[in-house]
């Protein structure tokens, strides 16, 4: 039976990690390549690498970590960030990265997903969406959460995945780096909607926050301060939700 | 010399590293080579005119009897057709992929592999272990069926003629199951 996922998420800026980060018990703390070691020792299912410097200032992300992670992982990750161009995704999936994702450039121009998907295929495409909760409704911001597009999330989701996203990262801006829980009405909408999978992120703060977005339909949940901060191993959490009848990869 | 189909996308890297193989798309070495990998990455009507120019020289190799190992697209491509697009499998092995339906797609994540026949690609890894899987289509059930996965109901996740592999997952993206594959695929001889 396929296992729900505990998905971690790396923000990379000039090559290091970054947010969030208390390393206190591993040497070279914000190397991204040690960081996903030391996760993929622990039993996590998957990675998400964000460069978030490449969507403020029109940067590519770098190639030598996605290729250099790629070398020295073998777990599934996801790479984007700022992503705009057809020959940048092809490139990262060339250096090494299993799926890339796209966001504000997936909202302006929408058929990029059917051109991308067409060539890396579905499965390796994932489309990132940032949502707020305001005035009564899901809504879908852009640009690292700064622009409001005034876009149903739910309808834009359905959009994405029909025009061929093999996955959607659904991020709340409400609860994310709150640590109190994902925003499990948002994801619960999504999943009713689409019938491709949906990774919950933003607001992971105990395993019982990963119980309740895999018992809203999530297929994997992704989170970064819980994890960087060595508050909960992969292991404590899948431990725990095999506990309350999660199947998970243990 | 083991030739690692390079079909343009996919990372090829762990692959390399662990069977010491050789990437490659030209068709003089993969003549010359005594044991193939195909990891395919993309879309069925993709890969097929990709390997177009490799297409004979590749069934030649298969035929010969030499080791090959497909994966994920690569066993897909073994057979004569796909749902997903036009286009012409090797057909070393007869029937169509389909596509899941009724079921969330892609198949996506870690899931169970139980063995139905002895594989050495499978030797001293426990049955049911979990594998990395990404994909929407699936190979027909055939008397090659050599490995089933549970993804609302069965499916072939892993084929076996003689000396001919195919596994619907990605060993190099498996942890350490998936690289005892690898390496076990690198001492079939």
């Amino acid at each position: 039976m396929l296992a729900k996922r505990i998905i971690a998420a790396l923000d990379i800026a000039d090559g290091r990690v970054v947010k969030g980060v208390n390393f206190e018990n591993i040497k070279d703390s914000g190397d991204p390549v040690e960081l996903a070691k030391r996760y993929v020792s622990e039993g996590m299912d998957e990675l998400v690498f964000l460069d978030i410097r490449a969507t403020r200032e029109k940067r590519k992300i770098l190639s030598d970590i996605v290729r250099k992670v790629a070398s020295e992982i073998s777990i599934p990750f996801t790479v984007g960030g700022g992503l705009s161009d057809l020959d940048d995704m092809i490139s990262i999936i060339r250096n090494g990265a299993d799926k890339i994702f796209i966001n504000t450039y997936a909202v302006e121009h929408p058929e990029i997903i059917k051109d991308i998907s067409d060539r890396i295929g579905s499965a390796n495409t994932v489309i990132a969406i940032d949502s707020m909760f305001i005035d009564g409704k899901y809504t879908v911001y852009i640009k690292g959460g700064s622009n409001n597009t005034g876009i149903d999330t739910v309808e834009w989701a359905r959009t994405a995945a029909s025009l061929g996203a093999g996955e959607l990262l659904v991020t709340s801006i409400n609860t994310d780096g709150t640590m109190k829980g994902f925003d499990v009405n948002l994801i619960n909408r999504i999943v009713e909607n689409v019938d491709i999978p949906v990774i919950a992120s933003g607001g992971a703060g105990r395993p019982v926050d990963f119980l309740e977005a895999f018992n809203a339909g999530a297929d994997g949940a992704l989170a970064a301060s819980i994890f960087h901060s060595g508050k909960c191993s992969p292991v404590d959490i899948k431990n725990y939700l095999r506990e309350n009848g999660i199947n998970v990869r243990l | 010399m083991i030739a690692i189909i390079d079909i343009g996308t996919g990372n090829l890297s762990t692959i390399e590293r662990v069977t010491g193989g050789k990437i490659t798309i030209d068709p003089d070495e993969i003549e010359r080579s005594d044991k193939i990998i195909f990891p395919g990455v993309g879309s069925f009507q993709y890969v097929a005119e990709v390997i177009k120019p490799i297409r004979e020289v590749l069934i030649k190799v298969i035929k010969s009897g030499i080791p090959y190992l497909g994966i994920c697209l690569g066993m897909e491509m073994l057979f004569d057709s796909s749902e997903e697009g036009i286009g012409d499998g090797l057909g070393i092995m007869h029937g169509r992929i389909k596509k899941f339906n009724g079921i969330k797609t892609p198949h996506m994540g870690w899931n169970q592999v139980e063995n139905l026949m002895d594989s050495q690609i499978m030797d001293d890894i426990p049955d049911n272990s979990f594998f990395y899987f990404m994909h929407s289509y699936y190979a027909p059930d055939t008397e090659y069926t050599a490995m089933k996965t549970d993804y609302g109901r069965y499916f072939t996740s892993g084929i076996r003629y003689r000396n001919i592999y195919g596994v619907q997952f990605h060993p190099e993206k498996s942890g350490e199951n998936g690289i005892r594959i690898l390496k076990n695929f690198g001492v079939i001889s």
